[in-house]
């Protein structure tokens, strides 16, 4: 046993020691008063202690007194391990509050994240009421620091198919029959249920699937562009060969739209489609599942063509059981990276939160305790989205309306002023009976 | 030295190495060593005779700068208002909780138990009750300082060891005095107000010496409250984690169940906000969680979630490669192939269980990866399942020479035919339409069929 705790051990005794002599003190008081003489159950080596009672430093005793020996004792005793206690009370009173503050971080970060404007509004070209701008972090997301608060919010888009696909039933019912018709579907999503952008998922154009031509993606494109007036990201079928000539073929149509690109990956010839979005204001969203090294590949390669601020990040994320924690890591890393000065990995975050719906937890029947698959579902969208947000995620692509509400009172939340109402009501639920079910 | 590496990766334990144990001239620095290992944010320890429940034990803010160690400890309440059965009733449930997923089974840890009566001997029986019907740990939760002495009495600690809830500005002499008294260890409540949490912390533990401390700094939702939340959760903990600031070094503790006070109506919406802020909690460093819903919906994304979130971020979970047998199989039984990553095994064998059928299972070494991961990274390759039938001597279980692959592992059917000389087939591509895939692929005719092929 070191020294240090040979010594804190002696202070102990000792202390414990004082704090006998105090209850001793005070049973002779009281047996004075009393006249009681016979003393019980006290034994005291009194040998090594020396005690100082001067009035300024009282030191603090510390009396456990077995519960058993009080109630064996003789009551002239008991009432004499009450003064004592009394006495030990008094002793503790000059413990006072020592008040401190809270000393704020400070971290220091250098790098910034770019800012990308999604959309073009009519004076820039495009046709779009509103436009969404993401991203000029330079400080890890709500952590509050030095006061810091994004200087953009997140934004919150809605998923639009271009044909039928199989959905959860809590999608169709949300959405009921506009999900044959892409662009009644995307109405809905602005109109009642205030998605901020609209996703076009051209899942038609897959040669495996219907092999749709790029002529008809611009079709739907432009029905889109037509019936919303929100900024329109366009998604390709997952082919990359097929995906780089609808893109362009897009891009062409709507040059001045600000259409956003979902997504470029490392297996597609970046080369043949990479110089004609160069040429329209389109955005990009470079996509590199859960690895940073192929983040900053595909990025340096599109840099070659395309200005760094109209480059989205997407590193994938698994819903909650699915490979959750690896988006999530890939996220913090790849942010406090971009933070401390990584140019390659300075841009905002785009998030397929629809994944979320491909654990099996969000979408099959189980057993009544689990709940209906209904409420799991659009669930399991949110919380995915919830941990996204917390590594600084900035715009979403949502299939289900109930994600986009909580995400907008969530952001909402977040970007006000941290100061909680009634504080002094905070611990009632210690003391309230709450509903049980 | 390699040692040294494996402590500092805390891998290895000081206690790991006989002669720094044992040997006395090292004892002095093996201390020191120790105490330098000690973690930033202090591990607090609840019990039961049966269980022990660790909480903070933190050594880093993010997860990837090494683990997090110590998952989120998740409590639900009873109170002392509710009648015996419901009490009896929720501790089961709360006890029995209980979902399977790779392999693992995701529990709750602790039960909170409430003082509405604010009577010490209406608590103390509530108390009693609880113990007498569970084996988990207990958190104490009353400001009334009687209240709580006299459940302490009722379960004598040290088998027990709950934790009480809280110290406040205005009780803390007295409780703290309690929590010496008994050597529990004991949460600072102080809502909305961070100065006071660590004057408290600073008090409690250089003024009166209590060691065992956690921190709460109030749970609140809507605007300026989940923002005041977040802030003060990730204030505390960076401060502990990067400042090592020794008033911040105390495991966090956090009340979703609050949101019951918080907002009113249906009580669906109340459980979806406190499923919310229990996920934001723990993601930002909440070390034990009281919730009031016991509701499965509520609970699973929050298990499943804490299950990821404390893997370790170096390593997939994988299970060991080799040939399983679900039901019954025989020599004509279908050969299934699957990773050894945990989320893919346990969901195949659970599925192939459900749909009772009787077959071989070939676990490959995806070095723990899904299967298009592997399939993408050239883990599940031909030679790969080459060499997992030879070491499983797979030949001589089966007469037939057919290997049904994951429909995600398709692209590589024809490799795993030049490597293995087993017929491939394609499978579903979710191994739920196993069963009917089966009854439908797996008959005599067929398997004739692709023998004489052979
Ligand atoms: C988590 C994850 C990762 C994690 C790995 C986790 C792990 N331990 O495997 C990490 C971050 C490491 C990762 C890395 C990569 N990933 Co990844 N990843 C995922 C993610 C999000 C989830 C995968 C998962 O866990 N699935 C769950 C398990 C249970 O599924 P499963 O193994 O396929 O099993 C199911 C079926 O196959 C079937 N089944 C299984 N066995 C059997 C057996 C039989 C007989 C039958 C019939 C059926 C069957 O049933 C199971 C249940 O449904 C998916 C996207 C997604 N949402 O699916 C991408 C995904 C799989 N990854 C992908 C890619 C490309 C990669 C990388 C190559 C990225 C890169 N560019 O480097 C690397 C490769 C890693 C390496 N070094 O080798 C792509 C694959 C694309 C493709 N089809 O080829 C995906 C689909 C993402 C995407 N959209 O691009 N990934
Ligand atoms: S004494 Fe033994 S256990 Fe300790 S570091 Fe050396 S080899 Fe390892």
């Amino acid at each position: 046993m070191s020294e240090k705790t040979s010594k804190r051990d002696k202070d102990e005794i000792k202390a414990k020691q004082e704090a006998t002599i105090y209850g001793l003190l005070a049973k002779i008081i009281e047996a004075l008063e009393k006249g009681v003489v016979e003393l019980y159950n006290v034994e005291v080596n009194a040998e090594e202690l020396e005690i100082r009672l001067t009035p300024q430093q009282i030191p603090i005793p510390v009396v456990i007194t077995p519960p058993q020996a009080v109630a064996e004792a003789k009551p002239e005793v008991k009432a004499a391990y009450e003064v004592a206690k009394a006495v030990e009370v008094v002793a503790k009173k000059v413990v006072e509050l020592a008040k401190i503050a809270f000393e704020e971080p400070r971290p220091q970060f250098s790098g910034r994240v770019l800012e990308v404007k999604l959309g073009a509004s009519r004076g820039e070209g495009g046709s779009r009421d509103s436009v969404i701008v993401v991203g000029g972090h330079t400080m890890p997301a709500y952590y509050y620091l030095s006061g810091y608060k994004p200087p953009h919010p997140p934004a919150f888009g809605g998923d639009v198919f271009d044909m039928k696909i199989g959905l959860p039933r809590a999608v169709k019912l949300a959405f009921g029959d506009a999900l044959d018709n892409p662009a009644e579907w995307a109405r809905i999503w602005v109109e009642k249920y205030g998605a901020e952008a609209i996703d076009i998922h051209l899942v038609s154009t897959d040669p495996t699937i219907k092999d749709a031509s790029p002529e008809e993606a611009v079709k739907t494109v432009d029905t889109i562009l037509q019936v919303v007036k929100v900024p329109i990201v366009v998604g390709g079928s997952g082919n990359p060969e097929k995906d780089i000539v609808v893109f362009r073929r897009i891009v062409e149509a709507f040059p001045s739209e600000g259409l956003v690109i979902n997504s470029l990956n490392l297996d597609m010839k970046l080369e043949d489609v990479c110089p004609h979005i160069a040429k329209t204001n389109a955005i990009v969203i470079d996509f590199s599942p859960m690895d940073l090294d192929k983040a900053e590949q595909i990025n340096r390669k599109v840099y070659e063509w395309i200005p760094r601020n109209r480059i989205m990040l997407d590193l994938n994320i698994g819903g909650i059981g699915y490979g959750t924690e690896y988006g999530f890591t890939t996220m913090e890393r790849a942010r406090l990276s971009a933070l401390i000065g990584n140019e390659l990995l300075q841009h905002p975050f785009n998030v397929g939160a629809a994944n979320a719906w491909g654990a099996r937890e969000a979408w099959i029947t189980m057993d009544p305790y689990w709940g209906p698959k209904e409420i799991r579902g659009p669930l399991w969208e949110t919380l995915t989205s919830l941990i996204c947000l917390l590594t600084g995620a900035d715009y979403y692509m949502l299939v289900h309306p109930l994600t986009v509400k909580t995400m907008k009172a969530v952001r909402e939340y977040l970007f006000s002023e941290p100061k909680p109402k009634d504080p002094e009501k905070a611990l009632d639920w210690l003391s309230r009976s709450l509903p049980v079910f | 030295m390699a040692f040294a590496v494996r402590l500092a990766a805390l891998e290895a334990k000081v206690e790991d190495c006989p002669p720094l144990v044992e040997e006395e001239k090292y004892k002095e620095n093996t201390e020191k060593l120790r105490e330098l290992l000690l973690p930033p944010v202090r591990e607090v320890i609840l019990k039961s005779p049966k269980r022990i429940v660790k909480i903070g034990g933190k050594y880093v803010l993010f997860r990837h700068e090494l683990r997090y160690h110590n998952p989120t400890a998740i409590a639900i309440d009873v109170d002392d208002s509710m009648d015996r059965d419901i009490i009896v009733k929720r501790v089961r449930m709360i006890e029995s909780f209980e979902y399977e997923y790779v392999g693992q089974k995701l529990k709750l840890d602790a039960i909170a138990v409430r003082s509405v009566t604010n009577n010490p001997e209406k608590y103390a029986k509530t108390v009693y009750t609880v113990v007498e019907n569970t084996t988990l740990p207990l958190i104490l939760c009353s400001t009334n300082p009687a209240v709580i002495e006299a459940a302490l009495d009722v379960i004598s600690p040290p088998h027990h060891r709950p934790l009480i809830y809280a110290a406040t500005k205005d009780n803390w002499r007295d409780m703290a005095e309690v929590a010496k008294k008994f050597d529990v260890p004991l949460v600072i409540a102080s809502p909305g107000d961070l100065d006071m949490l660590v004057s408290l912390a600073k008090t409690l533990s250089e003024d009166i010496g209590l060691k065992d401390l956690a921190l709460d700094p109030g749970c609140f939702v809507g605007p300026g409250g989940l923002s005041y939340t977040i802030k003060a959760y990730s204030w505390l903990r960076y401060k502990a984690t990067y400042d090592l600031w020794k008033y911040a070094k105390y495991p966090l503790v956090a009340t979703p169940i609050s949101v019951w006070m918080q907002i009113t109506g249906d009580p669906k919406d109340v459980m979806w906000w406190e499923a919310i802020l229990t996920t934001i909690l723990m993601t930002r460093y909440a070390d034990l969680i009281i919730m009031h819903s016991l509701d499965g919906w509520v609970l699973l994304p929050q298990v499943m979630w804490r299950f990821q979130l404390y893997t370790d971020p170096r390593k997939p979970v994988s299970v060991p490669p080799g040939l399983r047998e679900i039901g019954k199989p025989d020599e004509m039984s279908p050969v299934l192939v699957t990773t050894n990553y945990a989320l893919t095994y346990s969901v195949v064998l659970s599925d192939a269980e459900k749909a009772k059928v009787n077959a071989w299972l070939l676990v490959v070494d995806t070095e723990g990866l899904a299967v298009d991961v592997s399939v993408a990274g050239r883990k599940f390759t031909g030679d790969r399942v080459a060499e997992a039938i030879k070491t499983t001597g797979l030949e001589n279980k089966v007469k037939h020479r057919v290997l049904i692959i994951p429909g995600k592992a398709a692209r590589v059917s024809g490799e795993i035919e030049d490597a293995s000389k087993w017929r491939v087939i394609v499978g579903p591509m979710d191994s739920s339409e196993i069963g009917k895939w089966l009854e439908k692929n797996w008959t005599s005719e067929k398997i004739r069929e692709l023998m004489e092929g052979a």
